[in-house]
């Protein structure tokens, strides 16, 4: 594929982690925030071949992973119901509820539906006007514009039987919260490129300014990733802590005002749940009042519901960063792909299950961990 | 998270006041809405996620960038690094 | 109706415990599947001649004095028709591939149908005589069948099971008890395109794409390659759970490890273009139409070339090697030169969105 392919180049792979190598005099914590991104350092073993000083933190960016418990069992209350069709993204379908996920209620005989766009549901709620189709709205900034227009299409359409069950959430303050965290080792953070190409730049500016941390904005290729990396390193060993964008061909500093405007008025911001991690405030969007007839959880009564995590699950420090998956107790053993205990196990790029395929053959002994 | 690849815009047209297109990806076409880069036409290189168009990839940039990297390439052949499978050796020690 | 179940009884303290009642998971051919046949099936079956519990695609039976391979498959395609075949190319060559992996000549074809009342004869007629040139293209006949017509809205269009039994040789033997360390991986041809072809007219995913199934008969490809004088110690084809699963199931069943070069992995530029459209890995995706060979490191260059040879091989590439190391453990280089565990998909891929 053009623009894609190129950008995985071998060759430049190597000049790109010799010339890391070559920077970096000291260790150094990075972390990425976008799951896509971690998924790309797995997939390629790019931790493998950086210095043995720096070390990546994968972080909280995979929305799948922190979808809220509580959202998790709305949804699959909702898809269980005769008269829905259910529709989600595939990463969702194994994520753990209390006790089921909705490949459960799939073979429970719930319609769940799998779609590549939100679109596709507001197409199957105009083919089935009996039955209520609903769209599971998770993700970060950069699905929302796709949500959001689902809601003015049905809006336009005059569509009674389709609601969206919505859950984003906003990076800029996950990455306030890591960095108030007394707990805190990230040194630097690869900003998620995508959400940056709708939200622009300008809202981790005062982020940067007020930890003093570099923010590189990241694309997710294997040399987009490394020129993220080594641009962060350059300034971490020259002691600078500036905003720079290493995703030049897809990301301006505006970002898409469309988009923006769009999801101003579709969404509004809310405290947020993130599952292992606890409520983030002013962290995710919910849809504004305005919308309130699309809103899924308003149209359907879904209150009363208790959620259960596993104890043993150490998914919330695993997603700030401060284990990685080997260092959980639980891993391989009572959690694994096929029986996750958390959310960061089922997700393709969750760092439990980036780990588990990936990384198996190393083990904390081993000194496989970072 | 996101998803996005970049696909060639061949084909634009508008229902109900939405425009879509036709984007070709490698081979592999899909109709994505352009709802969010009304300066988008047939030719560009979109960035689409979940079916919806987000940015023109800039292609000028793109070139720069692989430029960039490549010429990261050429110093090290300066410096005499030696590119090996597992890490650089210099040839400076 | 059936015993009660006693979940207390059984062997593994883990997986079927998680699901009480069949999921799409337990026919996607990978870890979950395995723990149906493992903990269910099994057990439930008896093995007295330790024939099943082998666990090949193909049961290798001894009857006087010689030797007959026997495998059976069902075929649930949908949608029944893709690009470049239906759910009939399926049925005939999957089990004569089945059959011909064991190193047998597949000969003859029983047909079991279960068809939906409802079902147009006009579909049937185009399923039917699909089965019938592909039959004839492989060498080999359908000998018998059985046909049931269940109510409307039981089943699914179609629902076919074949069963194919074929001769092995005398001295023809395959198997993982032959993979030894330095053992060649060799594959067939470019991988990924039945997957991708089928999901491209998969509702909710279509796409456009030039991209057709390789579903073909490699029986043909099999005789060559043993008449070759190559040391052929095992042959599989790779079809759901992609070549990743092939790759750790005789990884496991071998015990040996496999290393494989990614870059070294045969995909279609268009193929590779799907699936990172979709964000699958061509290592998971499906195929019909080829086959991994493990052959004797001596001999890899002789194989490859008697492959290139066949229309069926023609695109044959080395894409790794057995190794001792992580025995049960298939590991890939990757393209920047880094490493990861090809592990054993759970269940069929997904689309991601992330």
């Amino acid at each position: 594929m053009r623009y894609l392919d190129e950008f995985g180049d071998p060759d430049l792979a190597r000049a790109l982690l010799d010339d890391i190598h070559r920077t970096v005099t000291k260790p150094w914590a990075l972390m990425e925030v976008c799951g896509g991104q971690t998924h790309t350092i797995i997939r390629n073993g790019i931790d493998q071949l950086l210095p043995e000083q720096v070390t990546l933190i994968h972080g909280p960016g995979c929305p799948v992973c922190v979808t809220p418990l509580e959202m998790i069992d709305r949804a699959l209350e909702i898809a269980s119901r005769p008269d829905v069709i259910f529709c989600s993204f595939g990463d969702m379908l194994r994520v753990p509820g209390s006790g089921r996920d909705l490949f459960r209620v799939k073979s429970d005989g719930g319609d769940v539906r799998i779609v590549y766009s939100p679109l596709d549901a507001v197409r199957l709620a105009q083919e089935h006007p009996d039955k209520q189709v609903v769209f599971f709205g998770i993700g970060f900034e950069t699905t929302a514009p796709a949500n959001a227009m689902t809601v003015t299409m049905a809006q336009q359409l005059g569509l009674t039987n389709f609601s969206l069950l919505v859950s984003h959430v906003l990076v800029p303050p996950a990455i306030t919260a890591l960095m108030e965290s007394p707990v805190r080792r990230v040194q630097a953070f690869l900003a998620a490129g995508h959400v940056c190409t709708v939200m622009g730049m300008a809202d981790y500016q005062p982020l940067v300014e007020k930890y003093h941390v570099p923010i590189v904005v990241t694309g997710f290729e294997p040399l987009d990733v490394l020129q993220g990396i080594r641009q962060a390193l350059v300034q971490l060993e020259e002691g600078r802590a500036e905003l720079e964008n290493a995703y030049p061909r897809a990301v301006s500093y505006e970002g898409n005002a469309v988009a923006r405007q769009v999801v101003g008025e579709v969404f509004e911001t809310c405290d947020r749940a993130w599952r292992g991690i606890g409520v983030i405030p002013m962290s995710g969007w919910r849809l504004a009042p305005e919308f309130a007839d699309f809103d899924a959880e308003l149209r359907f009564d879904v209150t009363g519901i208790t959620t259960e995590e596993s104890g043993l699950c150490r998914s919330g420090e695993v997603l700030q960063g401060l284990i990685t998956p080997v260092e959980c107790a639980a891993f391989g053993k009572e959690c694994t792909p096929r029986a996750p205990l958390g959310a960061p196990m089922v997700s393709s790029e969750g760092a439990c299950a980036a780990y588990y395929q990936f990384r198996r053959l190393e083990s904390p002994a081993a000194g496989g961990a970072r | 998270m996101c998803l996005g690849v970049p696909g060639q815009v061949t084909a634009v047209w508008e229902a109900n006041g939405t425009r879509f297109a036709t984007a070709d990806f490698g081979g592999v076409t899909k109709e994505i809405c352009l709802a969010y880069v009304p300066d988008v036409v047939v030719g560009d290189y979109t960035i689409v996620h979940v079916g919806f168009a987000l940015t023109r990839l800039d292609e000028a940039s793109a070139l720069e960038t692989l430029e960039l990297f490549r010429s990261v390439g050429l110093l090290d052949e300066e410096l005499g690094v030696v590119r090996t499978p597992t890490g650089p050796t210099s040839a400076a020690g | 109706m059936t015993d009660h179940l006693d979940l207390e009884g059984w062997s593994c303290p883990m997986p079927l415990r998680d699901h009480p009642q069949v999921v799409m998971g337990h026919g996607g051919g990978g870890a979950l599947s395995s723990d149906l046949v493992e903990h269910l099936l099994l057990p439930a079956y008896g093995d007295d001649g330790g024939v099943l519990a082998q666990l090949g695609d193909a049961a290798v039976l001894a009857i006087n004095g010689g030797r007959i391979a026997m495998s059976t498959d069902s075929f649930v395609v949908r949608p029944r028709f893709f690009p470049g075949g239906n759910v009939g190319d399926l049925a005939v060559n999957g089990t004569v591939n089945d059959v011909a992996m064991t190193g047998a000549r597949p000969l003859h074809l029983a047909v079991g149908m279960v068809l939906e009342e409802g079902l147009q004869l006009a579909e049937l007629d185009l399923i039917a005589r699909t089965m019938g040139r592909a039959a004839r293209r492989a060498g080999v006949g359908i000998v018998t069948g059985d046909t049931k017509v269940v109510d409307s809205g039981h089943g699914d269009g179609v629902y076919l099971t074949t069963t194919g039994i074929g001769v092995i040789d005398e001295g023809v033997d395959l198997g993982p008890h032959r993979v030894r360390p330095g053992d060649a991986v060799i594959v067939s041809g470019p991988i990924a395109l039945h997957g991708i072809a089928v999901m491209s007219v998969r509702e909710g995913l279509e796409f456009g794409s030039e991209i057709e199934t390789d579903c073909a008969p490699l029986n043909g490809l099999v005789v060559a390659l043993l008449a070759s004088g190559a040391d052929v110690h095992m042959l599989r084809d790779p079809t759901r759970g992609g070549v990743a699963a092939t790759l750790n199931e005789i990884a496991t069943s071998s015990r040996t490890g496999v290393a494989i070069e990614e870059r070294a992995v045969p995909v279609p530029d268009a193929v590779r273009a799907a699936c990172g459209f979709l964000g699958l890995d061509p290592l998971y995706v499906a195929n019909e139409g080829k086959l991994v060979a493990f052959v004797a490191a001596e001999h890899a260059e002789l194989a490859l070339a008697t492959m290139h040879a066949h229309e069926y091989g023609v695109g044959a590439v080395r894409i790794g090697t057995v190794v001792e190391e992580h025995p049960g453990v298939v590991v890939a280089r990757t393209g920047i030169g880094g490493t990861r565990v090809v592990g054993l998909p759970l269940a069929e891929q997904l689309p991601r969105i992330c």
